[in-house]
């Protein structure tokens, strides 16, 4: 691995995107939108206790479905092959996507945290900076995510059909909608095992406590390591030599 | 054949494709500083046999030697040129983004970049997104990343079609300039009578080699005075 090659495979990532005004316009837009919305309809305690959990749920779908897509047509372009022929890491391959995406989540979660803190009101009792991170981390789970699965899709229908199928249940399941401590033992089981949960888990302490608690701390490092190991199974995935 | 080392040597080679023989017992060697043209009927196993030499293919048995080393082994990495049949660029990239991208990746500096674009007369298409490319473009695009860094052999799949008869002229120019500066080329094509601008065929069919030889000591053997013909007459003697 070379950070000369994953920088520039993050690059030429983003110069991608660039090109493609009318998805980084989405990306931003519509997340943004969809807070503002959640706000105007719902009271403005249901918005603090809502609203926060959501501002991580966005960038780990949008760069579940970006990542997942994008891979997917380097597999089926053959330019996946090309650079696999070529003298780089599948490590310089993988981060320089995780970098390029998790740059631009960045942007994403500033946009949406930027405007949900300020014009749509949102209050939490922590620091909205510990809420970033958590969106941050969300965002790289996603790539990550997307990274791996992608080799199980053999074209952009199936791998759509991913979102449903692995995001969802997190959804369900991991608090954002029914409290963890209130669902059946052994839906509560299943909840401990996805990273999600622990991103909630991670946000609720920003919403109670005026500084990072060890439990925050805790949640984020237990979504780290499922980033670290969905990359890692994400590279396993990347063959050079193919039937 | 020359009494040099051959830059690539496959022996016996087999490989299976969905349960199906793709190459049966294929058995050949590229001289150095030599065209050597893939001929056969599309099917007949020309994209197996190559990325096979490239080290892409799984091989069901036998030995795929290139410049010395096993096919595949990370040395070879940036010392062979590789052109898959469809483009294998970014398509929502520039040309010039597309070759600084490879070339970051192959370690080439920006001199590199400018003779590639000139050696496939793209010159004036540098900002041009490769989607926006005409077929034939975007297939130089394609070769113009597998000239990078001047690999010392070019394994090319069908890099010439769709492209107008000037633009073949000048492409088939341009592997003999490269063999006659040292490179080797081991470049596939459907059309027959591309074979005469070769040094050497390799005919293929049904994953089997069926003629190894010049273009001349194969007419010669065959009794024919074209390619064709002398592939037909191969077909026919088995």
């Amino acid at each position: 691995m070379t950070a000369r090659r994953t920088l520039w495979t993050a690059r030429r990532v983003l110069q991608q995107l660039r090109h493609d005004h009318r998805t980084v316009a989405l990306l931003l837009v519509v997340p943004s939108a969809l807070m503002g919305l959640l706000a105007w309809i719902v009271s403005e305690q249901a918005f603090d206790s809502f609203g926060p959990r959501l501002l991580g749920v966005f960038p780990l779908i949008v760069m579940f479905l970006v990542t997942s897509v994008a891979t997917l047509r380097e597999r089926s372009s053959g330019t996946l092959e090309r650079l696999l022929a070529m003298p780089i890491a599948k490590a310089d391959f993988i981060g320089g996507y995780a970098l390029a995406f998790g740059a631009f989540a960045l942007l994403q979660t500033a946009v949406v945290s930027g405007l949900s803190f300020t014009w749509y009101g949102l209050d939490v009792m922590g620091s909205p900076w510990l809420l970033v991170l958590v969106a941050l981390m969300d965002a790289l789970l996603g790539t990550a995510l997307g990274l791996f699965v992608s080799a199980f899709a053999a074209n952009e229908f199936q791998a759509v059909q991913f979102m449903p199928a692995l995001i969802l249940p997190q959804l369900l399941l991991c608090g954002l909608i029914v409290p963890r401590d209130t669902m059946p033992t052994a839906l509560q089981w299943v909840s401990d095992l996805l990273p999600l949960s622990y991103a909630v888990q991670a946000t609720d302490q920003v919403m109670t406590s005026a500084t990072a608690t060890p439990e925050y701390w805790r949640s984020l490092a237990v979504v780290a390591a499922f980033v670290v190991g969905s990359l890692a199974l994400g590279a396993a995935t990347l063959r050079r030599r193919t039937p | 054949m020359t009494s040099q080392a051959p830059v690539v040597a496959v022996r016996d080679l087999c490989v299976v494709r969905s349960g199906k023989p793709a190459l049966k017992d294929v058995t050949f060697d590229v001289p150095p500083g030599q065209v050597v043209g893939l001929l056969g009927p599309s099917g007949g196993g020309k994209t197996t046999l190559m990325r096979s030499v490239v080290g892409v293919q799984v091989v069901a048995s036998g030995s795929v030697g290139v410049l010395g080393l096993p096919a595949g082994s990370p040395e070879l990495r940036h010392r062979i040129g590789y052109v898959t049949q469809s483009p294998s660029v970014y398509w929502d990239l520039t040309l010039l983004e597309n070759l600084r991208y490879f070339a970051a990746v192959l370690g080439v500096d920006g001199h590199g970049v400018d003779d590639v674009i000139a050696d496939v007369a793209l010159t004036e298409y540098r900002n041009r997104k490769v989607a926006a490319m005409s077929g034939g473009e975007q297939a130089r695009v394609s070769l113009a990343v597998a000239l990078l860094g001047s690999p010392e052999l070019l394994v090319l799949d069908e890099p010439t079609v769709g492209l107008d008869p000037l633009l073949r002229r000048d492409l088939w120019q341009l592997f003999k300039d490269l063999a006659r500066s040292g490179k080797t080329l081991f470049v596939s094509s459907h059309v027959m009578d591309e074979a005469t601008r070769c040094d050497r065929l390799l005919l293929l069919r049904e994953g089997e080699v069926i003629a190894d030889d010049t273009v001349a000591g194969l007419l010669a053997a065959t009794g024919t005075s074209d390619v064709e013909s002398a592939f037909l007459r191969r077909v026919e003697d088995r």
